[in-house]
């Protein structure tokens, strides 16, 4: 990877003048689509994306489901509007990859044995991306899977660290994912304190990776806050949880 | 679309708890160490027709990896840099539980996590390998068929790749007359690292290096990591409806380390005599 400019300046602002441990805007707002048992529409920073879940529901073709739990269907798809180049609307390989990992970031916090032969099916659909597109359509699934009334064990809440002009920052952006050092999404069960997601793309050693690791988590936790509030925002009207 | 489905690999309860038992004993059914990997085999230019290749055994995983060269366009963004395209098929020779067909997202997974080893830790220096700045550049394709599985197809397939890229002879291209010609003459790549994949599953609570299929069929989770030659990790996968605790995986990142050296050490070895 080539480092040709400076990430992160002297008062150590980066390119969106973040420091190093701030996350970007992130807003969740929960009940979106209104077809969708559940659904979540996650702004996070200048991504924006739909989570949708329907299910439990019957699955099509039968043999596909299975006796003892629910199965889980997940798509992650960019719209072709929603990155600098026209993306096709064809899914990609990199989608197919995604999807799988998004699904089996999920799939843990499920309580998939109450809904045997059942399908549950979550679309995470891009509309505009602006990297960590993969941790923030987590963090609006799992906001819709709750939504939806989905026996969930906790919530999964995600984020990525990485390595920015040798320096650990939480929350890669798409300037520092193209130009920086390391990118690590990780996906958190908080509760539970359980990793369910964990890529890495970049060169980091023993103890800058036990950092990235350790950052990731702070930031999953930040995270969870936010989903947590939009939660009790649509079900108890207030951020607190508390019935007035 | 992603759908959680059953292996179809099938093993029995009394296996199952058979295997949970030696395990929690410190002993796999195959009888290695939780940390004991599988031997490993290697012949290089196995495959006279390519510029280099690789027939790995990694246990009774078998994988042939070929390296091909040709000249084309850069990819965008990447303008000074050579292309290189790693590809993986699981063939129908490999396995019964195999169909022909389009790449299934298993094995679209497995060639992206191969790649993204390979390249993240920048093994071939691709600025080295361009003819005419941000139009003409090398492109490197690293094909690999999986032609016996019997688990871990990940690290095997990595380290086709690895030595099949290590024991290449690339031809040398020159631009006469604004075209490109291949001077019949060969160079060795530009090598810089050696990237080492080690792949750990989870099965209960324990923590088990370079899986076989019948443990496959039972991991809950599966976490593979690529170092390179200075010891730094360059990517990493999680795989499977399973979790890690935070321990597990500095736990494993270690063992990656470790394990990775002693992988590394073995494979330049047989590279080496095989050239």
């Amino acid at each position: 990877m080539v480092q040709n400019r400076s990430l992160i300046d002297e008062k150590g602002k980066r390119t969106d003048g973040r420091i190093i441990d701030e996350l970007r805007d992130v807003k969740i707002e929960v009940g979106v689509i209104n077809n969708a048992d559940g659904s979540a529409l996650i702004e996070f920073g200048k991504n924006k994306i739909i989570a949708a879940v329907y299910g439990p529901r019957e699955v099509h073709p039968k043999h596909m489901a299975l006796s003892d739990r629910s199965v889980v269907r997940c798509r992650y798809h960019m719209s072709p509007f929603s990155t600098d180049t026209r993306k096709s609307p064809a899914p990609s390989r990199r989608e197919t990859e995604i999807s799988k990992v998004i699904r089996e970031a999920l799939e843990p916090a499920l309580i998939l044995e109450d809904y045997p032969r059942a399908a549950i099916d979550i679309f995470i659909e891009v509309l505009q991306a602006d990297g960590g597109s993969r941790c923030a359509g987590i963090s609006a699934a799992a906001v819709a899977l709750a939504d939806a009334g989905i026996n969930m064990r906790d919530m999964v809440s995600a984020c990525a660290a990485g390595k920015v002009d040798d320096k650990i920052v939480i929350d890669i952006n798409d300037t520092e994912d193209k130009e920086g050092g390391a990118d690590m999404p990780v996906a958190y069960m908080p509760n539970l304190q359980k990793i369910t997601l964990l890529q890495l793309d970049g060169e980091l050693n023993s103890d800058e990776f036990n950092r990235c690791l350790e950052e990731a988590i702070r930031g999953c936790l930040k995270v969870h806050e936010i989903q947590r509030s939009s939660l009790m925002e649509k079900y108890f009207g207030n951020e607190k949880g508390v019935k007035e | 679309m992603s759908i959680s489905k059953k292996s179809p690999i099938i093993v029995e309860n009394l296996r199952k708890k058979q295997m949970r038992e030696s395990v929690s004993a410190g002993k796999r059914l195959d009888e290695r160490g939780l940390d004991e990997t599988r031997p490993i085999e290697i012949e290089v230019n196995v495959i006279k027709k390519a510029s280099g290749s690789a027939w790995v055994k990694l246990g009774k995983t078998e994988v042939v990896a070929g390296v091909k060269v040709e000249t084309g366009e850069p990819f965008e963004g990447l303008e000074n840099s050579g292309a290189l395209i790693i590809t993986a098929e699981v063939l129908p020779i490999a396995s019964p539980h195999i169909e022909p067909g389009p790449p299934d997202e298993e094995t679209i997974e497995l060639a992206r996590v191969v790649d993204r080893g390979v390249r993240e830790s920048e093994m071939l220096d691709l600025s080295k390998l361009v003819l005419v700045p941000g139009k003409i550049v090398y492109t490197i394709f690293v094909d690999c068929s999986i032609i016996n599985v019997d688990g871990n197809l990940f690290d095997a397939t990595s380290y086709a790749v690895v030595a099949a890229l290590s024991s290449c002879k690339l031809p040398v291209f020159e631009i006469k007359d604004d075209k490109v010609v291949d001077t019949g003459r060969t160079q060795e790549p530009p090598i810089t690292t050696t990237p080492i994949s080690v792949t750990t599953v989870k099965i209960g609570d324990y923590l088990l290096l370079d899986p076989n299929i019948e443990e496959e069929a039972c991991m809950d989770a599966r976490l593979t990591i690529t170092t390179n030659s200075k010891g730094s990790i360059v990517a990493m996968q999680k795989g499977l409806k399973g979790y890690f605790t935070v321990d597990e995986v500095k736990n494993i990142a270690g063992k990656a380390r470790t394990t990775g050296e002693d992988i590394r050490a073995k494979l330049q070895e047989l590279i080496k005599l095989g050239k």
